[in-house]
C-alpha cells in the first residue's frame, strides 16, 4: 500500500476492499453519508478508536474487536445497537491482504451481530504515522423503554454478576507479541453481546442497576469506576470469579493481576438483589453466558473501595492502577 | 525563661513547667511525694501543655525538688523540658494535687504500653496479697496503655477499661497520691476488673481434667504442655501457642496457619531458658528484660536445639519474655519455651476481635486463652536486633510507639505535618512540636484488615494528638496505597503534598534519628533495599545519594537489572538469577562455561525462553537497580529459595544465614568476589558491577567450594564494593578536590542484615567516615513515614512557613 502517488486509483481499491466486505444498501448507494429513519424513544451513541498490537490474535484481530467493541459500548446501554460507522487511517506499506482479511472479518462480525456499518472512511498515511491501521467507530442505538442504566445507580447489597471468565482476550494478545509464546491456546473473548444483554434486559427489566464491559484495566478498573460513581464499596470473592486455569498459568507467569487484564466479550451486571438469579438464570442460557457467575456485592463503604475476599481467606485491596503495574513490594 | 535557682536562700515562689511525657505516667504523686517530703509548699496539676508545678520554699529546696524530677523521674516519663520562673498567685500551706481542670483539653502523649514492672510482678506471684495471679494486674508504671485508648483525655473512661468500675479497694489506691496506683487508668484486681476464661472455640464443654489446676491461665498451660495450640488474648492482639520443643506441634501450627517458612517467635519464662536454646550478650538480656519488652533476634547457639521448623533455613531465633501477668502466670510452670506468634491466618494482621477470632482462628487452636476486656488497638510485637555493637528496632510496635522522637536542631519551627509513609511495613508520622510521632508498625496495606487498621490508625492518632496537619507527604510511588490515599487527601482537604523520593526518605529518617541538623552538610546516603520507585520513573533499590534533608543528588547505584514478571520476579527467585545471567554474560556463555552446574539443569527446566522473550517486549519486566534481588539472584544460585520465596527477604535472610562466623574469618579479603565500579552507559552514573562476581561464584560451585564460605565471599566483595563506591564518590584521592562529604549514612531493608551491616560499617569506619546508623527508627520501610515527615518539614520551613500552598 502506498501514500500519495496512485492517489485515485489506490483510494478506489482501498474502499473497494470495505464495499465488498461490509456491503449493504447504504455503500452500495455511494453517498458521503447515509439516512436512516429514527425510531422514536432515548438513543444512545458512542465513539471509540482501536489501535493493538499485534493487529491479529488468536480469536481475533482489530476489525472484529472494532465492531464488537461498539456494538458492545451500545449494549451496556441496555441499548439494541442500530448502525455502525467505521474509519481507517492506514500505514502506507501495509499489505492489502492483511487490510482485505480485517475488512472480510468485520464484515462477518456485522452481519453476525445483525448490525450493519453504513459508512465510512480510509486514510492512508506516512510510513511510522500510524502502527499498521488504526480503526475509530461511532454506533447508535436504541434503549428499550423504562430502562435507564447509569453508572452512578448501584446500591448496597446489589449483585455484581459477571458473564464469563476473565482475562481471556489480554492474554491471548500478549501471547502473540514478540515471539513470546505459551504453549497454550488461549484465544480472545471478542464477541459482541447485545443478544446477551436483550436476554437478562427482559429477565430483570428495571432491577438491572447497570452493565459495563471490562475491557482495559479489567475487572478491577471497572468496580473501581462503579464504585466512586456510585459511592458504593465492592465485595468480591476471588474463587467466584471465572478464571480459566490456562489463563491464570499465564498471568502467573507474566506476574499480572488476571483483574487486571483486558476482556472483549464480557460484561459485568449490577443487579438489584432480588433479581439476581433471574439475570443469572437468563445469562446462563445464552451461549455467551454459559459460566456466568455471581462474584459480589456493593456495600456501604464512604471510601469506595473494592475488597477481594481470598482463597487463603483473608481479603485486599483492589485498586485500579495509575499506569502499568509496578512491583510494590520493598 | 529559666530562672536561676541558686540565690539567697530567702522563701519565694516559683513555677516549674514540665513538658513531655507527662501525663499518665505517675507524674504528679511524684512530684507530690518528693515535695511533701522536702517540706515544700504548693500544688500540682496537668495542663494542655504538661504538668504545672507551684511551690513555695527556700531556693535549695526548690532546687532539690527540681534535681530529684530530673534525676529520677517515673519509670514512664520522659521529660523533655523543665523551666522555671517566679510565681505570682498566693499558695496555701501544704502540698496538693490539683485535679484536672475539666474542659482543659490536656496535652496528652500518650505512653506505650509498657511491661509489667518488678513489684507488680511480685505481687501476682505473691500468695498472701490480693493481687496474687491477678493477669491484669498493673500500675503507673507499667501496664497498657495505646493497646486500650480510645480517645482523649487519656483517663478510664476513654479505655477499654471503662466497662470495669474500681472497686473499693482500688478506689483507694487509685485517690492515694502515696499509692502507686494513684490515678492508674487501667488499675484492677479479681473483685472489678477483667477477668481471663479458657473457652473452647467450638464451645464444647472442658473435661473435669483438663480444669483441674489453679485456675484458667494455668490450664491453658498444661494444654501447651500437652501438645494442643492455644490461641491467647494477649496486649495487642490474639497470639497462637505451643510447645516450641514439639516438632509435630509446631509442624501443625505451620499448617494450620498457612505460613510455610516464616520465623515463628518464641517466649519463655527466664532468661535461663532462652540460653538453653541462643547466646545472649548483656545487651540482649537488657533489651529482653526492658519494658518495651521487643522479640531480640538471638543467634541460636545454645547448647540444645530447637526443632527447625521454628525458623526454617535461619540460624536467629526471636525470643521474648512475659511481658503481661497472663504472659508470667502463663508460663509460670515452662520449662521450656513456647511459640508465641501473631494470632492470625497467613498474611493478616493479627486478630484483635473475639467473634472474629473465635470464626478464624478455631481451624487453628481448638481452645483459646481470652478475656473481657476490648483491645482497642492492634499492636504487634516489636523486633530488635543487636548489630554493630547497637541494638537496632527491626519492628517499631508495642513498647515503642507511639513514644516521640525529638527533631534535630533547625526543625523547631516544623509545622504540623503528616507523612503516610510507605506500603509494606506500613507507618505513618506525623510532626507536632517539633517532635515526631511515628505510629506502630502495621503491615501490607494490600491487606483489606490492615489498611482499614491504617486508616482508623490515622484518626486515633490525630485525636490523640490533636493533630491538624497543614500539609501531608508521601511516596512517589504511583501505586503505594498510602500515597493514593494521601493524594486523595490532600486534594478533598486542600492542602499541599510533598512527594518524596522512596530512598531520599530513608536517608532523611537516619539522619533524623542521628539528631543530624537541618542545615548540616550534606552526607553520602547508602540506600540499600528491595525496590522503591526513582524520581526518573525506573525502579530504584540500591543507592547512593549525596543528600540532605532539602535534596538529593543520586551519586551512585546498583547495576540495573530486569525483574521478569515485576512482583512476581520477586516471589521466584530463579527469575532474577536468569535475568542476571542474561544481562551479564548472556545465556550460550553461561551454558558454555558452566553448563556442568546442577543450577544449569535447574534453570534450563524452567521456562527461559519466554522469561527472555517477556524482557525483550518490555512486558512488564521492569529494570531495577536493585539490592535485594541481587541477594535474591545469588541466593538461587546457591539453590536457596530458588524455585519461590515464602516471605519477604527470605532468600536474603537465608543467604545471610548461610554465612558462618568461621566461614567469615577463615579467610581474609583476597577471596572475596569482585565487584567493580564502571560506569553506567548513558548516564554515566557509577555502578556496582556483578559480571566478576557471577563468574567467580559459578567457578566456585563448579570447584564445590562450601556454600557457606561462598555466601562469606559475596557479603564481604559486596561490602568492600559499597566501601570502594563511597571512598570514590568522596573524592577525597583525587588532587585538588574537596571532599564531597565526610559523613556517610546507611539505610534500608538490607541493612537488617547483620553481617552485610557489620562489614559495610567496619571498612566505612575504617576508612574514617562517620558512620549514621538506625537504632531507634527502622532501616527498613517502617521508617520511611519519619523521613518523609521530616523532609516535608524541610521544604515548609525553607518556604517560611506554612500557610502558602507548596509546589
Ligand atoms: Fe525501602
Ligand atoms: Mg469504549
Ligand atoms: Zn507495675
Ligand atoms: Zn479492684
Amino acid at each position: 500500500l502506498s501514500h500519495g502517488a496512485g492517489g485515485r486509483a489506490m483510494r478506489q481499491l482501498i474502499e473497494g476492499i470495505f464495499h465488498k466486505a461490509f456491503d449493504n444498501d447504504w455503500l452500495r448507494a455511494g453517498n458521503d453519508q447515509s439516512a436512516f429513519v429514527v425510531p422514536s424513544g432515548r438513543m444512545v451513541m458512542t465513539t471509540d478508536g482501536y489501535v493493538v498490537s499485534p493487529l491479529f490474535f488468536p480469536g481475533g484481530n482489530i476489525g472484529t474487536l472494532a465492531v464488537n467493541g461498539t456494538i458492545n459500548d451500545i449494549a451496556m446501554a441496555g441499548a439494541v445497537p442500530l448502525y455502525l460507522s467505521a474509519s481507517f487511517i492506514i500505514e502506507e506499506g501495509f499489505p492489502l491482504t492483511d487490510l482485505e482479511q480485517i475488512a472480510d472479518s468485520m464484515g462477518a462480525a456485522s452481519r453476525d451481530a445483525g448490525v450493519p456499518i453504513i459508512t465510512g472512511d480510509t486514510k492512508v498515511v506516512e510510513r511510522g504515522k500510524a502502527d499498521g491501521v488504526f480503526i475509530s467507530t461511532a454506533g447508535v442505538g436504541m434503549v428499550p423503554a423504562g430502562l435507564d442504566l447509569r453508572s452512578d445507580a448501584a446500591r448496597p447489597r446489589d449483585a455484581v454478576v459477571i458473564s464469563g471468565s476473565i482475562g481471556d482476550h489480554g492474554v491471548a494478545v500478549m501471547s502473540k507479541r514478540d515471539n513470546l509464546e505459551f504453549d497454550t491456546a488461549i484465544v480472545s473473548d471478542s464477541a459482541a453481546l447485545h443478544r446477551l444483554v436483550a436476554d437478562m434486559v427482559a429477565a430483570g427489566g428495571a432491577h438491572i442497576r447497570l452493565m459495563r464491559d471490562p475491557t482495559r484495566g479489567g475487572i478491577a478498573a471497572m468496580l473501581n469506576e462503579i464504585a466512586s460513581h456510585s459511592k458504593v464499596g465492592f465485595h468480591i470473592d476471588e474463587e467466584a470469579i471465572p478464571l480459566k486455569p490456562e489463563v491464570a498459568a499465564a498471568c502467573e507467569f507474566l506476574g499480572l493481576d488476571p483483574l487486571n487484564v483486558a476482556n472483549e466479550g464480557k460484561l459485568v451486571a449490577v443487579v438489584a438483589p432480588e433479581a439476581a438469579d433471574a439475570v443469572l438464570e437468563a445469562m446462563r442460557a445464552h451461549p455467551l453466558g454459559l459460566e456466568a457467575a455471581l462474584i459480589g456485592y456493593a456495600v456501604a463503604d464512604d471510601n469506595c473501595l473494592v475488597q477481594m475476599a481470598t482463597s487463603f481467606g483473608g481479603a485486599r485491596i483492589v485498586d485500579w492502577l495509575s499506569g502499568e503495574q509496578l512491583p510494590r513490594i520493598c | 525563661m529559666n530562672t536561676p535557682l541558686r540565690m539567697a536562700d530567702a522563701t519565694r515562689s516559683v513555677e516549674i513547667r514540665v513538658r513531655g511525657r507527662v501525663q499518665g505516667v505517675g507524674f504528679r504523686p511524684t512530684v507530690w511525694r518528693i515535695a511533701s517530703r522536702l517540706g515544700l509548699d504548693g500544688d500540682v496539676l496537668n495542663d494542655s501543655q504538661g504538668v504545672l508545678i507551684r511551690v513555695r520554699g527556700v531556693s535549695s529546696t526548690i532546687a532539690a525538688l527540681v534535681e530529684e524530677l530530673r534525676a529520677s523521674p517515673p519509670p514512664l516519663a520522659e521529660i523533655t523540658a523543665i523551666e522555671t520562673r517566679p510565681c505570682e498567685g498566693d499558695l496555701a500551706s501544704g502540698f496538693v494535687i490539683v485535679d484536672s481542670e475539666a474542659g482543659v483539653h490536656a496535652r496528652t502523649e500518650i505512653s506505650p504500653d509498657a511491661a509489667m514492672c518488678s513489684v507488680c510482678a511480685a505481687e501476682v506471684l505473691d500468695p498472701f496479697l490480693r493481687r496474687f495471679r491477678y493477669p491484669f494486674t498493673n500500675c503507673t508504671h507499667c501496664g497498657p496503655r495505646l493497646s486500650i485508648v480510645r480517645g482523649v483525655p487519656y483517663d478510664r473512661a476513654t479505655t477499654t477499661m471503662a466497662p470495669f468500675p474500681l472497686c473499693q479497694a482500688c478506689g483507694a489506691e487509685y485517690r492515694d497520691p502515696g499509692d502507686r496506683r494513684f490515678h492508674a487508668e487501667a488499675t484492677a484486681c479479681h473483685v472489678c476488673g477483667p477477668t481471663a476464661r479458657l473457652i473452647r472455640f467450638d464451645g464444647r464443654a472442658f473435661s473435669f481434667e483438663q480444669h483441674s489446676m489453679l485456675d484458667d491461665v494455668d490450664a491453658a498451660l498444661s494444654l501447651i504442655q500437652k501438645g494442643e495450640i492455644v490461641a491467647i488474648k494477649a496486649l495487642g492482639g490474639y497470639q497462637l501457642a505451643c510447645d516450641a520443643t514439639r516438632p509435630e506441634a509446631v509442624a501443625l501450627l505451620r499448617q494450620r496457619k498457612r505460613r510455610d517458612a516464616k520465623p515463628f517467635a518464641l517466649m519463655a519464662r527466664d532468661l535461663d531458658v532462652v540460653r538453653r536454646h541462643a547466646t545472649v550478650s548483656d545487651a540482649e538480656a537488657a533489651a529482653l528484660a526492658s519494658r518495651e519488652a521487643p522479640i531480640v533476634l538471638l543467634a541460636a547457639t545454645g547448647p540444645e536445639k530447637l526443632p527447625a521448623e521454628i525458623a526454617p533455613g535461619l540460624q536467629t531465633l526471636g525470643f521474648m519474655l512475659p511481658s503481661t501477668p497472663l504472659h508470667l502466670l502463663l508460663l509460670r510452670r515452662m520449662g521450656r519455651p513456647v511459640v508465641m506468634t501473631s494470632g492470625n491466618l497467613s498474611d493478616e494482621p493479627q486478630l484483635v476481635d473475639d467473634a472474629e477470632a473465635a470464626a478464624k482462628l478455631s481451624s487453628i487452636a481448638p481452645y483459646a486463652l481470652t478475656h473481657n476486656r476490648d483491645i482497642a488497638n492492634r499492636i504487634d510485637d516489636s523486633v530488635v536486633r543487636h548489630m554493630g555493637a547497637k541494638l537496632r528496632v527491626l519492628r517499631r510496635a508495642r513498647g515503642y510507639a507511639p513514644a516521640s522522637i525529638e527533631l534535630p536542631p533547625g526543625f523547631e519551627a516544623a509545622p504540623e505535618i503528616l507523612a503516610y509513609g510507605a506500603e509494606l511495613k506500613a507507618t505513618f508520622c506525623l510532626i507536632k512540636d517539633a517532635r515526631a510521632v511515628l505510629s506502630q508498625h502495621q503491615g501490607d496495606l494490600e491487606d483489606a484488615l490492615t489498611y482499614d487498621d491504617y486508616r482508623k490508625n490515622l484518626v486515633l492518632y490525630r485525636d490523640l494528638f490533636d493533630h491538624r496537619p497543614v500539609a501531608l507527604a508521601a511516596d512517589l510511588h504511583p501505586e503505594y496505597l498510602s500515597a493514593k490515599l494521601a493524594r486523595a487527601t490532600a486534594r478533598s482537604d486542600n492542602l499541599p503534598l510533598v512527594e518524596v523520593q522512596h530512598h531520599h526518605a530513608h536517608a532523611a529518617a537516619c539522619l533524623a534519628e542521628n539528631g543530624r541538623s537541618l542545615n548540616a552538610d550534606p552526607v553520602l546516603a547508602i540506600v540499600l533495599d528491595g525496590l522503591g520507585y526513582g524520581s526518573d520513573g525506573a525502579i530504584w533499590g540500591g543507592e547512593f545519594l549525596l543528600a540532605d534533608y532539602r535534596r538529593f543528588e543520586r551519586l551512585g547505584t546498583f547495576k540495573p537489572v530486569a525483574m521478569p514478571g515485576g512482583a512476581q520476579a520477586i516471589r521466584e527467585p530463579w527469575r532474577n538469577l536468569h535475568a542476571h545471567v542474561l544481562s551479564e554474560m548472556g545465556w550460550p556463555a553461561f551454558a558454555m562455561n558452566f553448563g556442568e552446574l546442577d543450577l544449569f539443569a535447574a534453570l534450563t527446566a524452567k521456562p527461559l525462553a519466554s522469561v527472555e522473550a517477556m524482557i525483550k517486549a518490555s512486558l512488564n519486566s521492569p529494570n531495577a537497580s536493585s539490592c535485594g534481588r541481587l541477594f535474591d539472584a545469588v541466593a538461587a544460585a546457591l539453590g536457596i529459595c530458588f524455585d519461590r520465596q515464602a516471605y519477604e527477604g527470605e532468600a536474603a535472610a537465608r543467604l545471610e544465614a548461610m554465612v558462618s562466623a568461621r566461614s567469615l574469618e577463615e579467610e581474609g579479603d583476597a577471596l572475596a568476589y569482585p565487584l567493580p565500579i564502571p560506569n553506567l552507559k548513558g548516564s554515566g552514573l557509577p555502578y556496582i558491577e556483578p559480571l566478576g562476581m557471577w563468574n567467580a561464584v559459578f567457578g566456585d560451585l563448579i570447584l564445590k567450594t562450601p556454600a557457606p564460605l561462598i555466601a562469606a565471599r559475596f557479603h564481604k566483595g559486596l561490602a568492600k564494593s559499597i566501601a570502594a563506591m563511597a571512598l570514590k564518590l568522596a573524592r577525597r584521592d583525587e588532587d585538588g578536590a574537596l571532599p564531597r562529604f565526610d559523613t556517610v549514612v546507611l539505610s534500608g531493608g538490607c541493612f537488617q542484615n547483620k553481617v552485610l551491616f557489620e562489614q559495610v560499617l567496619g571498612r566505612l569506619e575504617d576508612l574514617d567516615f562517620n558512620v549514621l546508623t538506625h537504632s531507634r527508627v527502622p532501616s527498613n520501610d517502617g521508617g520511611v513515614a519519619f523521613g518523609q515527615a521530616v523532609i516535608a518539614a524541610a521544604h515548609l520551613i525553607d518556604a517560611g512557613g506554612v500557610r502558602q500552598k507548596a509546589s
